[in-house]
Parts: C-alpha cells; sequence; structure tokens
C-alpha cells in the first residue's frame, strides 16, 4: 500500500499544494448535483480553486451515485485537478444515507489517517432489501461500527429528518453537517451565503442548513469522549443523545401507555380483572402478555381477552424459570397475533376509527382549510365472503364449487370505496359493526382449529423438546398477508412444520426449525426453504 | 424540453472576447463549436452529450443570429450523414453522440464520409460512456477512427485544453479533408471548470449559402471507380496532412525533464490521473511539474512515429498508459520501436490492467510499479518498498452487509405498472421468452421484476426476438421498445420486421412522451409543443401504417388491471401476425417537472386543487411485502413498528409519493390487501366541499362517537 507516504517525495516542490479532496456518495434524487455545486461555490468564495466532476446519466435514476471536488488555495496557477476519487486519498467524504457511507467505505474511500466521514443515518431501502417477505435490511449497526473503525472522524445522524422538517432536502443538512464539522477553512457566514446566491428555497435551506450544522457541532462532543476511557457503551450513549437531541418524539417511552384504557365502567372493570390477571404472571412473561392482552381485547372483547389468557396460562403451566420463559414469552406473542387474524370485520373496523382518520391526516400532512378524501382498496372474493358468514352456510358454499364460482364472478372484482363518503363510510362501519357476531362465522371456526392444531402441537412437544416447542410457536410468524399471499404463507407454515416427523429426536431440531423459519422469509414462493428441507430430508441418512 | 430549461446555460453561450466561461465540460465544448464559426449541428442525445443538444436546442436565438443550422438528429447515423454538407462545401459542421453505442449506429455514414472526405471542417464529438457508471457495453471508438481513418482527438480533460481540441480539430479536418472525431469521456465532460472565452463567429459560409450555390464533385462521392482512388488518397495525401499538421502545431504536449532513463506516453484523457499517481509516488507537484518525462497524446490517431522515437530517444524503457483494449496505440509504438531497430523497451499493459477504467488506485499501483521495477532511484526509499501499514485494527469488510443499489424506475414512473402487470401476467400464463430494449424500461431486468432476457441495441428489442417465430411453439414471444428506440430504428427494423416477417410475437411500446433516459427530449411523438419541432405524431399511426393489424392503446398505463388484460390478451387472440399494445403515460420525472410549478401557484393563487398521495394502514399491513414486489418504487419502503408483537417491517410510504396510483392498482389487481388507501387533499376548498365535508364528518364523527363510546378504547391505537 502507498497510501499512507502520499505526501512525502524526493522533488523539492512535490506535495499536494493543500489540496482538498471531496467525495459525495449519494442515491439518485437525493440532490448530489446540488451539494457539489454549492461546495464549490462556497470554495469559490473563499479564495480556492475547485474543480467538481461526476458520472451521472441513468445512474441517477435512484442508483447509487458519487460527485467528486476537489480544491486548493488560488496561488494564481491552474492545479492538476484529478476526475475521480482514489482509494485511500479522500479528505472528507459525505454520504447522504447511511449504506453509502458503507458503500464508500466498501470501495476504499474511507481512511483512519485522513478521512472525515459525514453521513445522514437514516436508510433508504434498496429493492433487494425491500422484497424479502421477512425482513431483509441491511444492519446498520455494522456499518456504524466499521464507519467508526475506517475513519479519522465519524459525524452521523439523521439529516434526511432535518430537512424535511425544514421543508427542504437532504444535501441542505448533509452542507450543514459539512460547515459544523469545521473540516473545511471556510467561515460559516460564507456557506450561508453560497445556499443565499443559489435563489430557490433559501429559506427552507437554510433551516436545513442550520439543523445539520448544529448537529455536527453537537457531534463534537461525542469525539472528544470518544477518547476518554468508558469502551463502546459510553460512546453509545452519546449518540443515543445527539440522535434523540433532534428526534425527541421517538425517544419518547411506551411502556406506560399500554394500560391506558377508556370505555364503559363495566368493560373497564372486565379489563381490570384481566389485568390482575396478568399480574398473577411471571415477572419476565407479563410486558408480552399485557401487549397481547390490549391486542386481543381491542380485536374483539374482554370475554375473547380471558380466552387468551387461559390459553396462555396452559404453557405457563409447563415453563419454568430456568428457561426464561421463553416459550410463554413467545406464546403470549404468538397467540394474540394468531387470535386477531386479518379478516374484513378487522380491516373494516380499523378503518372506520377515529384514530385512523387523525393519523392519516397527520401523515398526509392536512392543515388549514384544505379538504381530505380518502379512497380505500378492497378486492373482495368468494373465499372472503364464505369467511364472512355464518359458519354453515359459509362452509355450505364452498362444498359447492359451481355456486361459489357463481358467486366470485358477482364479487370478485377491484373496489374503491370513499371512506370520507356517507355511502362508503356506513358500509365499512357496518362490516366492521359485524364485529359480535365474529365468533359464529365461517373465517372464526377456521382460525380456531388451525390455532389449536398449532398450540396443542407445540404443548405437546415441550416435555420432549422444549426449545423445539419455542420454535414451533415461532413458526406462527410466517403467518401473514391477505388473499393469494395468504394462501402462500399458509403453505409455507404446513411446509416448515411438516419438518417436524424428520426432526424427531434430534438434539438439533430446535436449531433446523428456526433455519427453516427463517428461509421461508426469504423469498416469495419459498424456494429457499424447499432447498433447506432437502437437506433436512438427507439428516437422517 | 421537459426535463430541465437550460435558459441559464444558453446565456453563456453569449460570452465574449476575455470573458471568462465557467460550466460543464459538455458545455464548453458547445461555445467551442460556435467560436469557431460552425454552420450546423447535428446529434442524438445521451449521455454524456446530451446536455450539447439540450442547450443547443434552447439556443434557437444566438443559432439563428449566427446563421447556424441546428438539428436533434433522428439517429447518430442521421447525425453522421448531415456532415455530408461539408463535402463539397466550405463549411464547418459538428455531430455529436454517446459512444461506442453512437458510433455503431453512425457507421454506415461515417465510413462513405471517410471515403470521400470533406471540404468543410467536419467535427464528430464522441462521449466515451466507459468504465464507472457506465450503461453500454465496455468498447473503444478508436476501433472506428481507424478502420476508416478518421483522425482522433483525446485532449487532456480541462476545459482550456478541450476547447483548443475543439479549434484545432476543424483546422485539422480541413487541411487533412478527413472529419476528426473528438472523444471526451464521461467525468470529463460532467467537469466544471472555467475558460476565458472568445466571441462567436458567424460561418464564413451558411447552409444558406450552400443552398443557393449548390455544387458537386462526382470525384468525392463513393462509387468506383472515386473510390478506389479514396483509399489510396487516405494514406498518400490525407494521412502525411494530418502528421504534418500535428507536428506542427504541437498538439501532442511534452511534459517533464527532457531526458531521463523512462517516459510515460499516455492519451490526453489520462493526463490528470497520471498527474496524481505521480504526486502521490512523490514525482510530481500539484500544478503537473515532474520528474518523469511525460508525452501527452491529444491526438491519438494517426501517431506520429519520429515524434515518438524521439521521446524514446536515450531512455532504457517507456510505459503506454492506454485506457481499454485492445491496446492498438501500444502495439502501434511497438511497431515503431521494432522497425526503428530501437532497444528501449516498451511496456504497457505488463504492468496496467488490460481492461477496464484506470481509476485512481489502478493508476498510482500500475505507475508504481512500473517505477519500482525501471526507475527506482526515481523513488524515496519509503515508497521503493513500503512497509506494510498492517497496524491498528483491521476493518470489517461490508461487502455482505451494504446492498446493492442499481438505478431503477423513479418514484411514480409510468412504465412501473406494464412490468407489474407483465409480472401478473406470467404468474398466470407462465414465463415467457422477453427481449427488452435500450431505454428506461430496461430497469425491468432487475429486481423486483426480473423480465427480459436480452438487450441487442437501440429500437432492436422486438428485431432480436424475431427469431423466436415458430408455428410449433405454444407460447409467444413478448418484446418491449420504448418511444425512443422505436423512433430511432424501431419503426422499421423491429416493427416492419415483424409484419413484414409475420412474426407471431407480442410487441409493447412503452411510450413516456420523451426520449426520457438521456434527460428527457422531445421526439416525433412527444404531445408538448415545440417551438422549433413538429411533434404530436402518435406511434399508433405510424404502426397501423406499417401494416400492423392487432393494435391496442393504454393510453393510462397506471391501470395495470387493462395492461393485464391487453397483454394477457395480445399473448393467447388467435390472430396471426405482431400483436402491437402501445403503452402511453407521461414520464413522470418530466411531469412532475412541469406540474410542480404550476400547480403550486395555482395552490397560492387560491384555486382548487387535489393533490394525491398514498398512505399505508400500518396496523392492516402485515408485513408480507408482496406489494414491494410488484413495485419497487423508492416512496415505497419498509419500516419497523414500535410493537414487540411485530416481527416484520411493513410498508410505509414516504412524504415524495406522487399519487400515480400504483400501490393502489397492484394491490387490487393482484389481490394483494387492503392496506394502502388514497389521499386527496383538497386545497382551496370550494363552499360546495366545505359544505360537504362538514355534512360527512358530521356523520361519520356521529358513528365513530356511537361505537367507540361501547368499546374499550386504548390510548395509542
Amino acid at each position: 500500500m502507498l497510501d499512507a507516504v502520499s505526501r512525502s517525495g524526493t522533488r523539492q516542490n512535490a506535495g499536494d499544494g493543500g489540496m482538498i479532496k471531496i467525495a459525495v456518495l449519494a442515491v439518485g434524487g437525493q440532490g448530489g448535483g446540488v451539494l457539489s455545486d454549492w461546495i464549490v461555490d462556497v470554495a469559490e468564495r473563499n479564495g480556492y480553486l475547485a474543480q467538481s466532476t461526476s458520472v451521472a446519466g441513468v445512474a441517477q435514476r435512484t442508483g447509487a451515485t458519487i460527485y467528486y471536488i476537489e480544491m486548493c488555495p488560488d496561488k494564481g496557477r491552474l492545479p492538476v485537478f484529478a476526475l475521480s476519487p482514489s482509494q485511500g486519498d479522500v479528505d472528507v467524504l459525505v454520504a447522504a444515507e447511511l449504506m453509502e457511507a458503507g458503500r464508500a467505505i466498501m470501495r476504499g474511500f474511507v481512511t483512519p489517517e485522513k478521512t472525515t466521514l459525514i453521513a445522514s443515518s437514516h436508510r433508504i431501502a434498496a429493492v433487494s432489501e425491500k422484497i424479502e417477505p421477512g425482513d431483509g435490511r441491511a444492519s446498520s449497526a455494522k456499518v456504524r461500527e466499521t464507519a467508526e473503525l475506517a475513519s479519522k472522524r465519524f459525524i452521523a445522524f439523521d439529516m434526511e429528518k432535518i430537512a424535511v422538517q425544514a421543508g427542504s432536502v437532504v444535501s441542505a443538512s448533509l452542507f450543514g453537517a459539512l460547515a459544523g464539522s469545521g473540516v473545511l477553512p471556510f467561515p460559516r457566514e460564507s456557506y450561508e451565503a453560497t445556499i443565499n446566491a443559489s435563489g430557490r428555497g433559501v429559506k427552507a435551506s437554510l433551516a436545513a442548513f442550520t439543523g445539520g450544522y448544529e448537529g455536527a457541532r453537537g457531534h463534537k462532543v461525542h469525539i472528544a469522549r470518544a477518547v476518554e476511557p468508558g469502551g463502546p457503551d459510553d460512546q453509545a450513549a452519546v449518540h443515543s443523545t445527539v440522535t434523540s437531541a433532534t428526534a425527541a418524539e421517538n425517544a419518547a417511552p411506551v411502556e406506560d401507555k399500554t394500560a391506558e384504557v377508556e370505555g364503559p365502567r363495566r368493560l373497564v372493570a372486565g379489563w381490570q380483572e384481566l389485568v390482575s390477571r396478568i399480574e398473577e404472571l411471571p415477572v419476565l412473561v407479563r410486558d408480552m402478555t399485557m401487549r397481547g392482552l390490549r391486542k386481543v381485547v381491542d380485536y374483539q372483547d374482554t370475554r375473547y381477552g380471558a380466552e387468551y389468557l387461559d390459553r396462555l396460562d396452559r404453557v405457563v403451566a409447563l415453563d419454568t424459570e430456568g428457561q426464561d420463559y421463553a416459550l410463554s414469552i413467545a406464546a403470549a406473542k404468538h397467540l394474540a397475533n394468531a387470535l386477531c387474524y386479518d379478516d374484513m370485520i378487522r380491516v373494516a373496523d380499523l378503518k372506520t376509527r377515529s384514530t385512523r382518520a387523525a393519523r392519516v391526516r397527520r401523515e398526509v400532512g392536512v392543515k388549514g382549510d384544505t379538504i381530505l378524501q380518502t379512497t380505500e382498496y378492497f378486492h373482495p372474493r368468494v373465499e372472503e365472503f364464505c369467511g364472512a358468514m355464518p359458519a354453515a352456510i359459509g362452509a355450505y358454499i364452498e362444498n359447492r364449487p359451481k355456486l361459489a364460482a357463481f358467486i366470485d364472478r358477482r364479487i370478485n372484482k377491484g373496489r374503491r370505496i370513499r371512506t370520507d363518503s356517507f355511502s362508503g363510510f356506513a358500509m365499512l362501519w357496518l362490516i366492521g359493526g359485524m364485529r359480535r357476531f365474529r365468533r359464529g362465522l365461517l373465517r372464526h371456526r377456521v382460525e380456531q382449529k388451525h390455532l389449536d392444531r398449532w398450540y396443542d402441537l407445540a404443548l405437546e412437544t415441550v416435555p420432549r423438546d422444549y426449545a423445539l416447542a419455542v420454535e414451533i410457536v415461532n413458526t406462527r410468524r410466517l403467518i401473514k398477508g391477505y388473499s393469494d399471499t395468504h394462501v402462500r404463507a399458509q403453505s409455507k407454515f404446513d411446509r416448515v412444520l411438516s419438518a417436524l416427523p424428520m426432526l424427531k429426536g434430534r438434539p438439533d431440531a430446535a436449531d433446523w426449525l428456526r433455519r427453516l423459519r427463517e428461509a421461508a422469509l426469504k423469498d416469495e414462493k419459498g424456494d429457499m426453504l424447499d432447498g433447506a428441507l432437502k437437506t433436512v430430508a438427507t439428516l437422517g441418512e | 424540453m421537459a426535463e430541465r430549461s437550460f435558459a441559464k446555460e444558453v446565456e453563456k453561450l453569449r460570452l465574449g472576447d476575455g470573458e471568462e466561461f465557467a460550466g460543464e465540460g459538455i458545455l464548453a465544448i458547445t461555445k467551442a463549436l460556435l467560436q469557431c464559426g460552425v454552420g450546423y449541428v447535428g446529434g442524438y442525445q445521451g449521455a454524456p452529450i446530451s446536455h450539447l443538444m439540450d442547450v443547443l436546442a434552447d439556443a434557437q436565438d444566438i443559432l439563428g443570429e449566427l446563421g447556424v443550422h441546428f438539428e436533434a438528429s433522428a439517429s447518430e447515423a442521421t447525425a453522421t450523414a448531415m456532415l455530408a454538407a461539408s463535402v463539397h462545401y466550405p463549411i464547418r459542421g459538428a455531430a455529436t453522440f454517446k459512444s461506442t453505442v453512437g458510433t455503431n449506429v453512425a457507421s454506415d455514414a461515417l465510413a462513405n464520409l471517410a471515403s470521400g472526405g470533406v471540404t468543410g471542417g467536419a467535427l464528430i464529438i464522441v462521449g466515451e460512456d466507459y468504465g464507472e457508471g457506465s450503461s453500454i457495453m465496455q468498447e473503444r471508438s478508436h476501433a472506428f477512427a481507424m478502420k476508416s481513418q478518421v483522425w482522433l482527438l483525446d485532449p487532456r480533460p480541462n476545459l482550456p485544453s478541450i476547447v483548443k481540441a475543439v479549434e484545432d480539430g476543424f483546422e485539422l479536418s480541413e487541411v487533412s479533408n478527413t472529419p476528426v472525431m473528438l472523444q471526451v469521456r464521461i467525468r470529463c465532460c460532467h467537469v466544471h471548470g472555467k475558460f476565458i472565452a472568445k466571441d462567436n463567429k458567424r460561418p464564413a459560409m451558411t447552409v444558406a449559402d450552400a443552398l443557393d450555390n449548390p455544387r458537386r464533385d462526382t470525384g468525392r462521392i463513393v462509387l468506383p471507380p472515386a473510390s478506389f482512388l479514396h483509399e489510396k488518397e487516405k494514406v498518400a495525401k490525407r494521412w502525411p496532412a494530418a502528421v504534418d499538421f500535428i507536428r506542427n502545431n504541437n498538439i501532442n504536449e511534452f511534459f517533464g525533464p527532457g531526458a531521463g532513463s523512462v517516459g510515460i506516453v499516455m492519451q490526453g484523457g489520462m493526463y490528470n490521473a497520471v498527474i496524481r499517481a505521480l504526486q502521490r509516488l512523490g514525482l510530481a507537484d500539484a500544478y503537473g511539474e515532474t520528474d518523469v518525462p511525460l508525452y501527452v497524446l491529444n491526438a491519438v490517431y494517426p501517431l506520429i512515429d519520429d515524434e515518438f522515437l524521439e521521446f524514446c530517444e536515450g531512455k532504457d524503457s517507456v510505459l503506454v498508459v492506454e485506457e481499454g483494449q485492445p491496446n492498438y496505440i501500444e502495439q502501434a509504438f511497438a511497431a515503431m520501436l521494432h522497425k526503428a531497430g530501437r532497444g528501449t523497451r516498451l511496456v504497457g499493459k505488463e504492468y496496467l490492467p488490460v481492461a477496464g477504467e484506470y481509476t485512481g488506485q489502478v493508476m498510482l499501483d500500475g505507475l508504481g510499479a512500473f517505477l519500482r521495477t525501471e526507475a527506482p532511484q526515481l523513488l524515496s526509499a519509503e515508497i521503493r518498498a513500503p512497509n506494510k501499514s498492517g497496524e491498528g485494527e483491521e476493518i470489517p469488510d461490508l461487502s455482505k452487509v451494504v446492498p446493492g443499489r442499481p438505478p431503477g424506475f423513479c418514484i411514480g414512473c409510468p412504465e412501473r405498472p406494464i412490468f407489474a402487470a407483465t409480472k401478473l401476467v406470467e404468474q398466470e400464463l407462465g414465463k415467457h421468452h422477453i427481449a427488452s430494449d435500450i431505454g428506461c424500461h430496461l430497469f425491468s431486468i432487475m429486481p423486483p421484476f426480473e423480465l427480459g432476457a436480452t438487450t441487442m441495441g437501440y429500437g432492436l428489442g422486438p428485431a432480436s426476438a424475431s427469431a423466436f417465430n415458430s408455428p410449433e411453439a405454444k407460447r409467444r414471444s413478448i418484446s418491449f421498445v420504448g418511444d425512443g428506440g422505436f423512433w430511432h430504428n424501431g419503426l422499421t427494423s423491429s416493427v416492419g420486421n415483424a409484419v413484414f416477417n409475420r412474426n407471431d410475437g407480442v410487441i409493447v411500446i412503452v411510450d413516456n412522451f420523451y426520449s426520457a433516459a438521456t434527460g428527457g427530449q422531445d421526439i416525433l411523438s412527444s404531445r408538448a409543443n415545440n417551438r422549433t419541432k413538429s411533434t404530436q405524431h402518435p406511434i399508433t399511426k405510424a404502426v397501423e401504417g406499417m401494416g400492423v393489424k392487432w393494435l391496442r392503446h393504454i393510453d393510462r398505463t397506471y391501470d395495470v388491471g387493462k395492461v393485464q388484460a391487453t397483454l394477457k390478451e395480445a399473448l393467447t387472440t388467435e390472430e396471426g401476425g405482431p400483436k402491437v399494445i402501445v403503452a402511453s403515460s407521461e414520464c413522470m420525472l418530466n411531469r412532475q417537472r412541469r406540474e410542480r410549478p404550476l400547480v403550486n401557484q395555482a395552490i397560492k393563487d387560491g384555486a382548487r386543487v387535489v393533490k394525491p398521495k398514498f398512505g399505508v394502514d400500518e396496523d392492516i399491513c402485515t408485513g408480507d411485502h408482496a406489494c414491494m414486489r410488484l413495485s419497487g418504487c423508492p416512496s415505497l419502503s419498509v419500516k419497523s413498528l414500535d410493537d414487540p408483537l411485530r416481527d416484520d417491517p411493513v410498508a410505509s410510504i414516504d412524504q415524495n409519493c406522487v399519487g400515480c396510483g400504483n400501490c393502489g392498482e397492484v394491490a387490487d389487481a393482484a389481490v394483494l390487501c387492503p392496506s394502502f388507501y388514497r389521499a386527496d387533499v383538497v386545497h382551496n376548498p370550494s363552499g360546495w366541499d366545505r359544505f360537504m365535508d362538514r355534512m360527512r364528518s358530521g356523520v361519520i364523527g356521529f358513528l365513530q362517537r356511537r361505537r367507540e363510546g361501547r368499546r374499550l378504547v386504548f390510548a395509542d391505537a
């Protein structure tokens, strides 16, 4: 490697003439071009010569892009500027998104001797991260840890959020962070003059600039403390104070809210009764159970909540403290999810609540005297229709394919329902009101059966293999989605559990079941899962 | 024209003698053309030379004042054929396009032009799209220069040098009666720098003058026996004239000391990277003062034998820095040394990679290795034998963590629903052979769609499926072509060919009203009025005119169900011959650029405006991401819920959503889930709006209070 000696040389006048090299890595559409123009402008304002280059073209369309700027003090002679960044030779790296910072490190543009890394810590998920049925997102923590090691100085906070709050784009808050970092020998005023001269959205840009500037200054504390003894935990703590300063509402605790409830006295009393049952559970299980109970009662009623607790009690009875109540906690979570299956009633109920309307207004940013109109997208099929029928009628139709097809032809089409209109709202409101009949409907019967089969299977397994029982409970995570997606999910769930006979008696059975579940979450059809199942089939050979 | 206005850049074209021009490299070239008295300019857009076209298209006034004719050519072949105006008339002309894709298309005209030769200076500016960020096959324009024997300039990548190269190029063309190619790499086109401008010059002879005084010379026409004479004239007359001009005008440059045991020869475009590497090796300063003799080829074809041999005089070894392969320059120099019986060792690809872009690190490694072997005495001890900087902590490898981020469809892109529909059709009817084309729609080959097997050239999508036409097959091929590719070449090479050969396949023409991938330039079928061009010629009419019988037009691609049904019909109909679907919706990037300011102004002015945006009900979304597998929209992403009951992140739509409708359409067509909602915000509502809103919220509020009063309501539910 030649990096370390880049500045020394045999020539008398060898050297870089005070050259500063800045690379900007951004996702197409983030305003990387504007940022590099600004950097050139601020350099020129301060008596520097500067050059910027980029590789635009189609990469601008949402792909990763690089902009590169070189600058040096104007000594009356034109220096030879390079047109692309070199590994180990970048003074400042600005990453407009966290994974782009990771990419810069990967490409060797960030080195501990030289590079100040300024990154917005927010994530823009790449397509590959979004399309996994599970959680396909890359590890931000890993990139942050590596960035600390790889850079001379690492400045990272959510500059996107600052920009959005200021009504601007991330390029402005990044520019502020660059100024705040003090890594370039230019005064703050000259940066602001650059923004002023740009002439468009100046006020918002300046607000975002200030946020970025202050954020980067705040981070100086972190840098100072990082060299003190105290270890990574200490750093992390300071990190979080910096982030929470810019994202105060994120830090609000959630636990306190879980118990707050309002309603008719009789129902509240019923709720209190259920809560008192939770207090009899082992401490470790209480938090998850409280959340689960809340979900279940909110979904149906307090009686449903009692059923939830009854079921849970069965597993708690088998559980021990020695196992940290892992099984009970998993059951508290997945039982609640299984009981709250996604049917038309639930969807209609959720869509017609006042809190929902308020949330939409907040998210869309309805203010002043603007009016909001909301359209919902439904596509009912005969399956949903039968599910919402009394069990006997529903089953009757389902057992007659011709009749089912006849009904399907009449109802199977996309329906757009305006929940801000009388008729649209009323229709959903009425469907939501079918809640009280839910126990008698076909879907409920099917779901209960499925739940019992799964839950009994887990309970039966406890005496033989506790860890495997936990994984059987966790397999429930696979059940999600509506219509075809739901059918596919069910099939994955069944396929995973179909491995149980093959795993019987193996000491690593739980591990294998977990692996199968993870494989099932990797792709849509379950190709990875099928591969993993083949492996399992060969285990016994 | 919709994507950007270039009014600011156009003003720079007016700069006069002594004024400083500051801007992009490609604009400097544009300005240089006018300073050289160019009589006409043509070209085909594409990175990195799009801006040359865009700025000239917006600069009609200046061009009019100077009597310069400008054309947005139908293709690179058209642009090059246009240079025929310089064959008989002493008019300077320029053509520009992306290379090597454009040069491929231009070859026919280029070869004919090169054979007969030119009277007026003919300059072809090729934007070399090579290396990082390139969207095309990796080839060299150099080969085209060699095969047609036109001269190739490759100036140092700074504004004064490339401006000078334009001036030199015209003169060289005129003294040697040969077209000249000026090669500028992608970063050089986008480099921001400065040069001192000169006054624009009115061409000595305009195209109008020429039209009024027609000339012809049979000797310049490519037909025997003249064509045989042309070949001889190339080597006997034009080549020596070019060599003399290059030598006498010091087109190539020498830097560093005259003498030395080693030297480096390079293409002009490599100069800055070479200097930076030498600087890091301690052998140069920031201004390019160096201890190593350098020979910079601003003209890379033809090469000047005696200049090179003189440079090699007294040197033990010389390194050739030549990006790309094959290494024509290195081979030519090696032959020169061999024939001259010289002992100088010539090296090149031994130290530098045979293929791939010569980035900073590559150059540093290559030059470092060369000097350490051939001239270690020049290097300081630490560089000669560097200590391994193995100290300090190992930086973890992130290549398994950081996801790739290839370019994709923009937010609200009207092409997304076309491919969502195609994916749905394939789910129903099975996989098909799909031929892709050049353009934004090629992003279909990436996740989440992963549709398309080949891309064979602009407008050649359906042509590339032409073999798949068999009466025995049960499935039809599907091919895509964009509106840009359609007008460039597709109408004849693809659609005409399919009609003539009775191809049974399905052709989808993706019509987004612009040549969108190249920057949103207008084309024949653009819907907007264009001041200087004739637009609004429907693709459907052209297709009908070609003889297509089965033709469907979808005027709103966001209607996923309709696209799905139409495609399914095309794949299953009994009718023979090509089945053509024209799917039209405006490019969202351009639409937003056009509409957003108008909408904002209208809201400010108090007009009633409805702005759509999509959202997701996070408690209804189950986090299965099926919607994203049919979208890939940057605005539709995943977010974690603050809820331990939920393992997987749910869908979420950010503030950049333009409300195109794809999410809702896909959820409906694929029967996904009811999580999506469209929120229409009515700005400046009318009295009736307000009245209805009050009435509705009254009733809705009543129903909500009624239900919520009878149930348990949790604090943050």
